[in-house]
């Protein structure tokens, strides 16, 4: 059996009709992993024995006619900076290379509730710090679309191993767009949901007051399913929201007539390839086409948003990073004095990013630059999100590319961080604001994938799901894989 | 260059980084690069706008004040480098 391919709905139904058991889909799918990741190199760790004995589980609930959860039996894969009880946890770095957390994130303990089956941690740009998955302390994981091409980043192994069928569905973090960066350079559907909407708990924080966990899926189908089973308060994490989930299948409803549409011109700037621009605007001809009025708009301070993210961001981080220490876990070089041994763990322990990272926001957050430019950047935020709150007056979703190009080659960035900071560009200002941004593949360019995101206002994922449901219904496809195109060629 | 090269520098002591003057001067040089976008930031005018600290408008969040169970001190141990009688054991610090 292909299980390559199979969406949520899909893998569910084969379990349901007792066409496979949940051992031997795991197997299936172990199997296709053996196969397949010797080359894609998505996981950093594959969780046989865990996985199996999940499955078996659930046939042992099957044959004695208990109720099975949502998403049971169905596998999954989980950024390796994530949680996992007893499962390693390395944020693909040599500092968290043997860490065992003795606990599970809330998103992986809901997911485990409601059926689902890891089948491993997957590899990422070390603590979520870059574009590429070229950061990983272990090795670079390849696109599925072009094996010379990054998967994007941070959350690269995630997006590559949806996108090439080793799982049905993963989990990522998005901090300044590292869920839907990679997602659209692998040709998947990715959701950064609103910044309190899904619990931050056991996700090793890179910057707290923007991460999010969210889904990448196949489609949008498996998106709202996933979402409906990680969404919710925490009493764990104080910034998640108490407040009402909706039923995110339920807004899967191929109807957008009268959807207010607007499309920030600063988003399709320069910078911006007008190749993936001609397929943003194609999808958008398609929404149209389904009723919706769509006007141009501007968000005037989003061109700031890149300088405020890297101040933010790198600030954060180099505060929450101090935990790092080589005391309480990670690892440790030994040392005469615990001063010393504090600085040569962490010069051991960090890889160059993270470490100009942890320079950069201590640099920036001392005493003569804290004004200048840490104040300084939380207010533009204000501005950012100002325009937003002034943009969903007007319009129910706002609708972009999700990145200026599509996937880049190895190495071509990775000497020029400024290039590498530019794939970002569009994806970040979602997070300044905390709104809700979904990526949806919406054609190729040169036979790579090209993204388009939809955001929408804070906890409003609902019109986010109904819009990119009501496009992928129409686009001429389920959805894109690495062998067929999905049937979305060139000129889609 | 050189004052920027001693706050850098600073910086490193601050975070904790051993760092070599040759990766210093690497640093310091992205430093240098990527500072300049973040000054086109200080030329817009923020006179009356509040910091975002925060994109939830929800302040004071508390819960009830109950007890329950932690993690235990094995496994609060389990991943430390260093124990000794059941503690964190670390370098001499005076």
């Amino acid at each position: 059996m292909d299980v390559s391919k199979l969406t949520i709905t899909e893998t569910r139904a084969l379990l349901a009709d007792r066409k496979i058991n949940a051992q031997e889909l795991i197997n299936a799918f172990l199997s296709y992993i053996r196969k397949t990741d010797g080359d894609t190199k998505a996981f950093i760790n594959v969780t046989e024995e865990q996985a199996l004995m999940r499955a078996k589980k659930i046939d042992d609930a099957v044959k004695s006619g208990k109720n099975l959860g949502p998403l049971s039996g169905v596998p999954m894969g989980v950024k390796d900076n994530i949680c996992t009880k007893d499962i390693k946890t390395t944020c693909a770095s040599k500092m968290l290379d043997n860490f065992l957390p003795p606990y599970d994130a809330t998103v992986v303990e809901r997911l485990h509730d409601a059926g689902a089956i890891t089948l491993g941690k997957l590899n990422m740009d070390e603590f979520a710090m870059g574009s590429s998955t070229e950061n990983s302390y272990y090795f670079k994981t390849k696109n599925p679309w072009d094996g010379g091409r990054v998967p994007g980043g941070s959350s690269g192994g995630s997006a590559a191993a949806v996108a090439s069928g080793q799982v049905v569905y993963s989990l990522g973090s998005d901090t300044g767009g590292s869920i839907r960066q990679p997602a659209a350079f692998c040709g998947v559907v990715g959701l950064k949901p609103s910044y309190g909407r899904v619990s931050r708990w056991g996700l090793v924080a890179f910057a707290p007051s923007m991460d999010q966990v969210g889904p990448i899926t196949k489609n949008v189908r498996d998106c709202a399913l996933v979402l409906n089973n990680i969404a919710g308060h925490d009493s764990l994490d104080t910034t998640s929201m108490d407040c009402e989930v909706p039923d995110y299948e339920r807004a899967l409803v191929d109807d957008i007539k009268g959807l207010r549409v607007g499309i920030p011109e600063e988003f399709f700037g320069k910078g911006t390839d007008p190749a993936v621009i001609d397929r943003v605007e194609r999808a958008i001809g398609i929404l149209e086409e389904q009723g919706a009025i769509c006007e141009k708009t501007t968000l005037p301070n989003s061109k700031y948003a890149l300088p405020v993210y890297y101040v933010i961001a790198t600030c954060e981080a180099s505060s929450g990073l101090a935990r790092f220490d080589g005391v309480r876990f990670g690892c440790r070089s030994e040392a005469e004095d615990l001063v010393s041994m504090y600085k040569s763990t962490r010069a051991e322990g960090f890889g160059p990013e993270v470490k100009f990272r942890i320079l950069l926001g201590t640099y920036l957050l001392g005493p003569e630059n804290y004004d200048k430019y840490y104040t300084k950047a939380l207010k533009v935020r204000t501005l950012i999100r100002d325009d937003f709150e002034r943009a969903f007056k007007k319009y129910d979703i706002l609708v972009s590319p999700t990145t200026p190009t599509t996937a880049f080659k190895f190495g071509e960035r990775m000497s020029n961080p400024a290039a590498m900071r530019q794939s970002d560009l569009l994806t970040i200002p979602a997070n300044m604001a905390g709104i809700p941004a979904i990526t949806v593949p919406c054609g190729l360019v040169e036979g790579m994938p090209v993204g388009m995101q939809i955001m929408g206002r804070p906890f409003g994922e609902k019109t986010l799901l109904r819009a990119a449901y009501t496009y992928e219904c129409h686009r001429g496809c389920d959805y894109m894989t690495p062998t067929t195109g999905g049937g979305l060629g060139e000129g889609v | 260059m050189a004052s920027i090269w001693e706050a850098v520098k600073r910086s490193a002591i601050s975070a904790n980084l051993d760092v070599s003057e040759e990766e210093l001067d690497i640093y310091v040089q992205r430093i240098k690069d990527i500072i300049g976008t973040m000054d086109e930031l200080r030329g817009i005018s923020t006179e009356n706008t509040e910091p975002t600290v925060n994109v939830l408008s929800a302040q004071n969040i508390f819960r009830e004040d109950t007890v329950w169970e932690g993690l235990s001190r094995d496994s609060a141990l389990k991943n430390a480098p260093c124990v000794e009688d059941g503690q964190f054991r670390v370098p001499k610090i005076v």
